[in-house]
């Protein structure tokens, strides 16, 4: 793996011979949005209670996020743990999913494999139906929001129901995930209320806004749910190749009810998730919490081996998942972005997540590394806006537990965008005068008669018009530099 | 010290007043300063927009341009994090090593200005003199990619008459962002709206950085709003004396 | 072709060109000096979990339970008070284990910097499920196995043994991003530290 620096430039795709590398298919899941990233952007910056309630959030996990880190005196040297083990995993990748697949197949559990998400979708589905359940219950999981298995589900006649609060709130309030970690981050605990009210079963009229009372009515709501619901869907934070254990980080407790209660077990994971010794988990335990809800730990961890006879879940299914994952793998600027441990101290950090929010980013996967991992699990056409969603000033690359220069990947895939034709002929003609000091010289005192003769550098031609429709141009200098170094 | 000018052609064409202030207070230190006269743009704005190829005639122009001198200086953390950051990788993806082991040699003999004076000349009070309440932002390219740290502030504390106030949420990003501001226009406006309101709130009359690019933002802002505010670059501080007033 | 074969040509036509990995640098601390049960009790108190040193088990069990009391088949049974309604989990059903007040289970490791808790399924801990439902968990602790921090634990830890990491009571962060206790799992955490030899 090469080294590359902030805003470093890599080298060109070297995916190999006549391979071309397979993205995630279109019309399944939650990878692309309906709208570019300005376009969405622009009404997400103009909903005062969203800009709020992520302005506090964002603010508060920063500083507690902050606070902890700094108990340990070797993050840094965790964080290159962190990233070499990543890039050894990639690099290594056929062999640790082989060795995974033995030892979950040893321990008990049966191993699936998809390379998409419609595949994973028929998978999981097939399994709910062969055990004659109508409803699962759900942790929380990345993977499946984005092969859109609820929906899935839902056509096979399946009820999913999640149990994350967060995940919760939003599928109450018929809404969409915001935030990796923190799905319902744009939503405050009045409105959180008013979802409840408006749409949990049997809620007590009475509800406050308190956020333990709010999270002692999902508790109420859930625990018949929990207790006779046959089969649980899961992501997995973490496998062990070396060992076939499979492990949840989370907070709540829903976590170990779904993992712990059903007969039926069914996790779906990407394939970049494995981690190659049990021993690598010290690791990753000690970044993870600390960098996503700024705790030394988080509440609960679960974690299992295939199938432990009288304890647990006896019928154990890993869901294996490409769906575009490959395909970032094959371009070597680019495959940092599945290094990612999902703890979102990305977006917490980030100026542009800050005052957006999540949806305007339109996949699962929102924030700095939503915008370097949605574009290249879908080709970059597909998410042409992304990439340009950052104005690169580098806060994500210092947050990152596992060091992904997402400055330098988010500058790679500009390159893969498809250009507008007016702005590709202003750049090509830019670079011919640039690399011409003559012709340079000469344009620089026409742009400046150019602007003498406007006024106070309102009104520039599109799309400059962005600029002056916010920002004035300062007035232009008597003379360029090199005229006044000239005359010196 | 015989000193080598990269002037960054924001600088040139829309901001001289920030390289002359370079030129005159390196040489009241005492140095000389060249300013090589075939240099244009480093190709920033074509790397970071996605027009890498069309950079590669920009990276080797800069590149031969600088290659005869011992030490370059830049009024811009942005441009010197691009010549360091980028110049030798934008080669090596052309396939031209050769290029890119000499951009090598040029980056790490390019400093931004703080750099130089700090790290190279090892002074921090430059002699200037500048009566005036002022803020400082940090520029995420000066704070994060090339990590001046304090160096900037150290000097403004040896400004004489000068009055730093501190401020508040410094390392947040202002929204520029080079084709950011455009491309983002309103997300670009969002962050800019928010370092003002941090810029005023400080009470200063100037706000200064060591970034024109950023300053032009900042201050296109204040402007805009007739908020009374300056952007004054940090080149300028540092050249003022008792004397030129 | 299958999709397992699938996906591993993918993946192996991805790496092709890749070279090969550098070694994984461990510059972190995996030396520690013998834990600090000071730390562990101030970590615990600080996520929320109610801590008693040294006072014997059945007392502090009598104290604290007041109806039904679930334990692991092979838990101490000094711990247990005669005062209280004992239910020993010889595979009880979940329906029931929702209705019981209170679990008593030993544990396997603590981690004196996180403020964690270990359980590993063994005898004296029981199924997952056992310490799940009832709202209030009892947990004793022995000196001997807090560990300093998380390396530590792992190397004492068995992967192939179900295993639950519990640092205080559950928890949701969901809500403005501020910590609420008491969600799904027990929303009480006594945690009991032995003393040496006890």
């Amino acid at each position: 793996m090469t080294r590359r620096t902030f805003l470093g430039m890599p080298g060109p795709r070297d995916g190999g011979p006549g391979e071309h590398p397979v993205t995630a298919p279109r019309g399944v899941g939650h990878l692309r949005g309906d709208e570019s990233f300005p376009a969405a952007a622009r009404k997400a910056l103009a909903d005062p209670q969203l800009r709020r309630n992520l302005a506090h959030a964002t603010t508060t996990i920063r500083g507690k996020s902050a606070r902890v880190i700094a108990e340990l005196p070797d993050w840094q040297q965790l964080r290159d743990a962190g990233s070499a083990l990543k890039a050894d995993t990639m690099a290594r990748l056929p062999e640790l999913l082989e060795e995974l697949e033995a030892a979950v197949t040893a321990a008990g559990g049966v191993v699936h494999w998809a390379t998409d998400a419609n595949q994973a979708n028929r998978i999981v589905a097939d399994l709910v139906r062969a055990t004659g359940a109508d409803r699962v219950i759900k942790v929380k999981s990345m993977a499946t929001q984005e092969i859109g298995l609820n929906e899935a589900l839902q056509e096979a006649g399946v009820t999913p129901v999640e149990t994350d609060l967060a995940e919760l709130i939003v599928q109450l309030g018929d809404d969409r995930p915001s935030h990796i970690l923190v799905p319902a981050i744009h939503r405050n605990r009045a409105e959180i209320r008013e979802i409840f009210l408006r749409a949990m079963p049997g809620v007590d009229p009475g509800l406050t806004d308190e956020p333990a009372v709010l999270a002692a009515a999902a508790r109420r709501y859930l625990r018949e749910t929990f207790l006779r619901t046959p089969v649980a869907v899961s992501g997995a934070n973490f496998a062990i190749a070396e060992t076939g254990t499979l492990a949840v980080v989370e907070s709540e407790g829903n976590g170990r009810m779904c993992l712990t209660l059903p007969d039926t077990l069914i996790t779906v994971m990407g394939i970049e998730k494995v981690v190659p010794t049990w021993q690598d988990l010290e690791v990753f335990l000690q970044l993870l919490p600390r960098s996503s809800t700024g705790e030394r730990m988080n509440p609960y961890t679960s974690m299992w081996t295939g199938v432990t006879p009288g304890d647990g879940p006896q019928n154990v299914h890993l869901v294996l998942l490409d769906n575009g994952r490959s395909a970032v793998l094959a371009d070597p600027a680019g495959r940092q972005a599945l290094h990612c441990i999902r703890c979102s101290a990305c977006l917490n950090v980030c100026p542009v997540y800050e005052r957006t929010g999540g949806h305007a980013y339109g996949s699962v996967y929102p924030g700095p590394i939503g915008a370097v991992l949605s574009p290249q699990l879908t080709g970059v056409p597909d998410n042409a806006s992304l990439p340009y969603a950052s104005s690169l000033c580098g806060a994500c690359y210092d947050a990152c537990p596992v060091r992904i220069d997402i400055p330098s990947m988010l500058v790679h895939l500009r390159n893969q965008a498809p250009h507008p034709r007016t702005e590709s002929a202003a750049m090509a003609a830019a670079a011919y005068t640039m690399d011409r000091p003559r012709l340079y010289a000469a344009a620089q005192r026409a742009a400046r008669l150019t602007r003498l003769a406007g006024r106070r550098g309102r009104g520039l031609p599109p799309p400059l018009t962005g600029w002056t429709a916010s920002r004035d141009l300062p007035d232009p200098p008597p003379e360029t530099f090199r005229d006044w170094w000239a005359r010196r | 010290m015989r000193i080598a000018l990269f002037v960054t052609c924001l600088a040139d064409t829309m901001f001289p007043a920030a390289a002359q202030a370079t030129v005159r207070l390196l040489e009241r230190l005492g140095h000389e300063v060249v300013f090589p006269a075939e240099q244009t743009c480093c190709g920033q704005m074509h790397i970071n927009t996605g027009y890498q190829k069309d950079a590669v005639p920009l990276v080797r122009r800069h590149v031969r341009t600088f290659a005869g001198y011992d030490v370059v200086v830049a009024p811009s953390g942005s441009c010197v994090g691009s010549v360091r950051h980028q110049h030798a990788m934008v080669a090596a993806a052309a396939g031209d090593e050769g290029l890119a082991a000499r951009a090598g040699d040029v980056a790490a003999r390019t400093y931004e200005l703080s750099e130089l004076l700090v790290d190279v000349l090892g002074v921090e009070d430059v002699g200037a003199y500048y009566p005036h309440r002022v803020t400082y932002h940090p520029t995420c390219h000066s704070l994060r990619v090339l990590r001046v740290g304090d160096k900037p502030v150290r000097l403004l504390r040896r400004v004489r008459g000068l009055d730093l106030v501190e401020l508040p949420a410094a390392d947040q990003c202002c929204g520029f962002g080079g084709t950011f501001a455009v491309k983002n226009a309103d997300t670009s406006t969002a962050m800019l709206t928010d370092k003002m309101r941090h810029v005023l709130a400080t009470g200063a009359d100037v706000c200064t950085a060591g970034d024109a690019s950023c300053l032009m933002h900042i201050g296109g802002g204040l402007s805009r709003l007739h908020t009374g505010v300056r952007t004054v670059h940090l080149a300028e501080i540092l050249a003022a004396t008792e004397a030129a007033r | 072709m299958s999709a397992r074969d699938e996906v591993l040509r993918r993946v192996r036509a991805a790496l092709e060109d890749s070279p090969a990995p550098g070694p994984v640098p461990r510059a972190y601390r995996r030396e520690f000096p013998p834990a600090d049960l000071t730390l562990l009790v101030e970590r615990l108190v600080d996520y929320r979990a109610v801590v008693h040193r040294g006072d014997p088990v059945a007392d502090v069990v009598a104290e604290l339970v007041t109806g039904t009391l679930v334990v692991p088949p092979g838990i101490d049974p000094d711990w247990l008070p005669s005062t209280v309604d004992v239910r020993r989990d010889d595979g009880l059903p979940a329906g029931l284990l929702a209705t019981v007040d209170a679990v008593l289970t030993a544990a396997a490791v603590a981690i004196a910097e996180t403020g964690t808790i270990v359980l590993d399924g063994s005898p004296d801990q029981g199924r997952r499920i056992i310490s799940l439902l009832p709202d209030l968990h009892v947990c004793v602790v022995r000196p001997e196995q807090v560990v300093a921090s998380v390396p530590e634990a792992l190397a004492r830890l068995d992967p192939r043994r179900p295993l639950t990491w519990i640092s205080g009571p559950s928890a949701t962060s969901d809500i403005e991003l501020n910590r609420v206790e008491g969600v799904h799992g027990p929303r009480n955490l006594h945690v009991i530290l032995l003393e040496a030899g006890a």
